[in-house]
């Protein structure tokens, strides 16, 4: 199951990558498919953000996470490196539930 | 025309810097795929085929929040559409043909596109960018998957780690450099707040795709607009 999904998002990934070189210039270049594709992300990453955050299977819970999430947030708001920002949400949440303040 | 030394050595280690930075992404890459439930070569498959690191945190995260295999996959995809604009923007630049261009195409990521626009004004210089960012990356984002998903594989239990807060501040890292203006920060709310109420209705993975509606509304709205 897991393996269909790496070969079925490869697949389709791959050929997003090589469908802007094969494809002319004027079937893509359009103002309205420039403007989606630049705001797919942002409202993709926002709610994986969200959802990573506060879901637990389908129920939303405030936790360990939440505190992570804050602290990656001053550490990007102080332009530390991705893996300063990472490691510092993970030692928090770790922290948080080693003296058993948050679950 | 000849790309002068001191130029080509400037980008070379440009792009070396670029590389290592994302191997360390990469680290936390595999790290998060093992706690997702994937394997070391389910986590090294990822970053071998599908080299795309918005794509492939997503996929890994859904899978392992539950989600299904479509909700995985279609977040994937939607995540790289952006490539194939990169894409479109570096082809002519490149002039490639057969196996080169085929090579290039998966080559195509961010830090790739970023490196060869910024060095536009000379063609050879944009080429030596392109390859050499893209090889730096595949190369160091490979090497770092597979240390960080062995590494992970080595603990028992990578909740008590803090692994599982590692992942919604991965994708805030992602998400951080998008957010330049009123427009972006609108559309972020807007898909976070989507998501956030599509998690009790729906199955796992598919709030994350009913945010992709707001990017389409905003989008068309940009357009109109203009």
């Amino acid at each position: 199951m897991i393996w269909l999904a790496i070969l079925l998002g490869a697949a389709g990934t791959y050929l997003e990558k090589l469908i802007g070189f094969i494809l002319p210039a004027t079937v893509l270049d359009r103002p309205i498919v420039r403007s989606i594709a630049g705001l797919l992300p942002v409202a993709l990453l926002a709610a994986l953000v969200i959802v990573q955050t506060f879901a637990t299977g389908q129920a939303v819970s405030v936790d360990a996470r939440l505190a992570g999430l804050a602290v990656a947030i001053v550490a990007l708001m102080f332009r530390a490196p991705f893996l300063v920002v990472i490691l510092s949400a993970a030692i928090t949440a770790a922290v948080l539930r080693a003296i058993g303040v948050a679950s | 025309m000849e790309l002068p030394p001191p130029r080509r050595r400037a980008i070379r280690s440009n792009a070396l810097g670029i590389g290592l930075a994302t191997g360390a992404y990469g680290l936390s890459f595999g790290a998060i795929s093992i706690a997702s439930g994937l394997t070391i070569w389910q986590a090294q498959a990822l970053s071998v085929l599908m080299f795309t690191g918005a794509s492939q945190f997503a996929l890994v995260g859904i899978l392992g929040a539950g989600g299904g295999i479509a909700a995985a996959v279609l977040t994937a995809w939607f995540l790289g559409a952006r490539n194939g604009l990169y894409g479109l923007h570096v082809a002519p630049t490149l002039q490639l043909r057969g196996w080169r261009r085929l090579a290039a195409a998966q080559l195509t990521i961010d830090e790739s596109t970023a490196m060869a626009v910024a060095h536009e004004d000379t063609p050879a210089a944009s080429r030596h960018a392109f390859w050499a960012t893209g090889i730096s990356v595949f190369v160091l984002w490979n090497i770092g998957t597979a240390l960080g998903a062995i590494g992970a594989s080595l603990l028992s239990e990578p909740e008590i780690l803090g692994l599982d807060a590692a992942i919604p501040a991965g994708f805030m890292a992602l998400l951080w450099p998008r957010l330049k203006d009123r427009l972006s920060w609108a559309v972020a709310c807007g898909g976070g707040f989507v998501a956030l109420a599509l998690i009790p209705v729906t199955a796992p993975g598919v709030p994350v795709l009913g945010s992709a509606l707001v990017a389409v509304a905003a989008g068309i709205w940009v357009w109109r607009r203009a």
